[in-house]
């Protein structure tokens, strides 16, 4: 599943990132801001009604805002179903 | 006597309280200046130390590595490595952190701690992490990282007293970091970071709790756009209307400066040079200071709340379909007040495209400048008549050419960014911070700094300017007993004489033409220089603006005056816009380039207007 997929409230792993497809600096910062693989992230919000992009992203104890093009780049491992009810 | 002062580098991660930890440290004895060659702030304050011995403060743009990816990083890398031209490497470092966020801000940490800089952390917003439940071992974190840690929480000036001891005594010490600590890449230092964070953290409850109960509704897809557009109509009402009064007051002070000036001065070139020059030019520029001023509180207030990323999350879809991206938003948003704090705003847009287009399209935006000019046009010639239940024909026209004007700055947009400004889709990577309250103190610092900013520029770039178009106007002199008047007769005059045939196709007459040479100073000023060559000479600004609405519409046809009003909303009329996208861009090449489109596109709009209209036989 690509991370622009995940439903918005449950948590998932990043399972691989594309950084072919982004802009060098942008993978830069999707790094620095902890997005990278092995990281559990989840979508707390998506934009306005028109293309619900971009979406606000929780990492650790950060929200940040990513496009959707760019989220397509990140593949998420399937989440385990159950685990997410603790969430 | 020159004494050494040491210099302290502020560093840590964007969020992370640096800038309220260097207001409560420094207070205002600070410095604003810039990096030569870059547009990157260079903010600096003087303090003291325990026994009283003074230090220099900076406070570095906020990094999230020292592998930079804008033009404010870099400066952050080349200070701390000591390799920044004009600056001398700091004897000392003090690292921020937010304590809520120690996982993250520790991986820069890290890397700056492997400088072997003598360095101090302050665990900044302690006070915060405690009401989000975050228990936190200062103590455990100090012994892993290998320097002192101080918790400080910078708004409520705690632990300054502290992280100054701590600072002097790893300075004598010239204290090197104690623990090894050199990870060579990101990812083993997130994971180190990791380890140390869950470490110090004694306990824990679900965090940013607040944060997220008022993302719920300011980031709702429906409710999120009607309160920012909420939010915008009352920053553009008091924008408008707050500052009508101090404005009046400011241009009340010009011009009881200039009669001042003509009592005291004697009759000849002083006095025509300061009061026709001088205090009407830079008059006519600081009169937008109390806008200026109510602007940048509502950007300052949004901003300290961190609403502002949440505008930009906002309207990055609409502003991605012109190749542009939410961080466009403000700085484009400020440019209807003056294009002037406009395109300094464009600073905080890191891909570099995308802000050289913002600040090419940024003079499209509808400064107020330009309303006492529209206003006069509008009131002489369109039928103050309704078009609909409270809608009239004159607000009508004045609505469509703020949104002529936006159409222009999308459409030109588009075109920039697949030509001149071409480059890949720019992202919108932003990290959204947590809400906080404002401090006073902090908004009335930065208020002081952006006012005193526009005030030097006031009282430099646009002094020249206006003594050059003075001049323009006022020599050579009109012999006596000509026929002519002082304006057709001088320098300006002869200007005009040339702009002539250019104008004409589009419906100008000499007189526009020669109106249009001073208004290159502020919009508004084509106002006063069409009642000057009308030979109008009013007590005040009102019964001139009524007195000549009365004379232009005898005089203009009504293509001319829809052609006018075209012209204006696209020509570059302001040559404060000009000098500071000079600075902004450091160099000539792209002031010259907006001249050029600009008058390009003025002429064809107005030529347009003027051809249709004439056509449809208005």
């Amino acid at each position: 599943m690509l991370l622009d997929q995940l439903p918005t409230g449950q948590r998932a792993e990043i399972a691989a990132i594309d950084w072919s497809v982004l802009p060098s600096d942008e993978g830069k910062r999707l790094r620095a801001l902890g997005v990278d693989e092995g990281a559990s992230v989840s979508i707390r919000h998506r934009g306005i009604f028109f293309g619900r992009d971009p979406i606000a992203l929780s990492i650790g104890r950060m929200t940040v805002a990513i496009r959707r093009a760019h989220a397509r780049a990140i593949t998420l491992r399937e989440p385990k179903f159950g685990a997410e009810a603790a969430e | 006597m020159t004494r050494h002062q040491p210099l302290i580098a502020l560093v840590g991660n964007p969020n992370a309280g640096k800038s309220a930890l260097f207001n409560a440290i420094t207070g205002a004895r600070q410095k604003i200046a810039n990096y030569p060659g870059v547009t990157v702030e260079r903010k600096s304050g003087r303090f003291s130390f325990a026994d009283g011995r003074p230090g220099e403060l900076i406070d570095l743009p906020g990094s999230y590595s020292l592998d930079p990816t804008s033009p404010d990083e870099a400066v952050t890398r080349d200070v701390v490595m000591g390799c920044q031209a004009g600056e001398r490497q700091p004897e000392a470092l003090i690292i921020v952190l937010d304590s809520a966020n120690l996982d993250q801000h520790l991986v820069f940490a890290l890397e700056l701690l492997a400088l072997g800089l003598p360095t101090v952390v302050a665990l900044n917003m302690v006070d915060l992490a405690e009401r989000d439940g975050l228990t936190l071992d200062a103590a455990r974190l100090a012994a892993d990282l290998g320097v002192p840690v101080i918790p400080t929480v910078a708004v409520r000036r705690k632990g300054l007293t502290e992280l100054a001891a701590a600072l002097d005594t790893v300075i004598l010490a010239k204290q090197a970091p104690q623990a090894p600590l050199g990870e060579p890449d990101m990812r083993a230092r997130r994971r180190r970071a990791e380890t140390i964070a869950h470490a110090a953290i004694v306990s824990q409850t679900d965090s940013r709790r607040w944060t997220d109960r008022a993302d719920g509704v300011l980031l709702h897809p429906f409710a999120g756009p009607i309160i920012l557009f909420a939010l915008l109509f009352v920053i553009f009402q008091a924008v408008f209307s707050w500052a009508s009064p101090f404005a009046d007051g400011l241009e009340a002070a010009a011009a009881a400066l200039s009669d001042l000036a003509s009592a005291t001065i004697p009759e000849g070139f002083f006095r025509s040079m300061i009061v026709d020059g001088i205090i009407a030019g830079v008059g006519s520029v600081v009169v937008f200071l109390p806008q200026i001023i109510i602007l940048f509180f509502f950007i300052l207030l949004m901003e300290a709340t961190g609403y502002m990323a949440r505008a930009a999350f906002i309207m990055d879809r609409m502003m991605a379909g012109v190749g542009l991206s939410g961080r466009s938003f403000i700085p484009l948003l400020s440019s209807f007040a003056c294009a002037i704090p406009g395109i300094m705003a464009t600073r905080s847009i890191s891909d570099e495209k995308d802000r050289l287009t913002t600040i090419l399209i940024a003079p499209l935006m509808t400064c107020s400048a330009r309303l006492p000019v529209y206003t006069v046009i509008i009131a002489a010639f369109i039928p103050q008549v309704a078009v609909g239940p409270g809608i009239g024909m004159q607000g009508l026209v004045l609505f469509g050419l703020y949104v002529f004007g936006i159409i222009g700055a999308m459409v030109v947009a588009l075109v920039l960014r697949s030509t001149v400004a071409k480059g890949g889709a720019s992202g919108f990577l932003m990290e959204m911070p947590k809400y906080q309250l404002p401090r006073i103190t902090d908004l009335a610092l930065g208020l002081w700094q952006r006012a005193a900013l526009f005030l030097r520029r006031a009282g430099t770039i646009i002094f020249a300017v206006t003594i050059g178009l003075w001049l323009l106007l006022t020599y050579p002199q009109v012999p006596a007993g000509s026929s002519m008047s002082q304006s057709e007769y001088s320098a300006a005059g002869r200007i005009a004489g040339v702009l002539e045939p250019v104008v004409a196709p589009i419906g100008f007459s000499r007189d526009i033409a020669l109106a249009l040479i001073p208004a290159m100073a502020a919009r508004e000023v084509a106002v006063s220089a069409l009642a000057t060559t009308y030979a109008i000479d009013a007590p005040d600004e009102e019964t001139e603006a009524l007195a000549l609405g009365e004379r232009l519409a005898g005089r203009w046809s009504l293509p001319t005056a829809l052609a006018f009003l075209a012209w204006f909303v696209f020509a570059p009329q302001c040559i404060s816009t000009i000098a500071v996208t000079k600075r902004e861009t450091n160099g000539w090449k792209w002031p010259i380039f907006m001249l050029a489109y600009l008058f390009g596109l003025a002429w064809v709009a107005a030529g347009i207007t003027f051809w249709t209209a004439t056509a449809l036989g208005l």
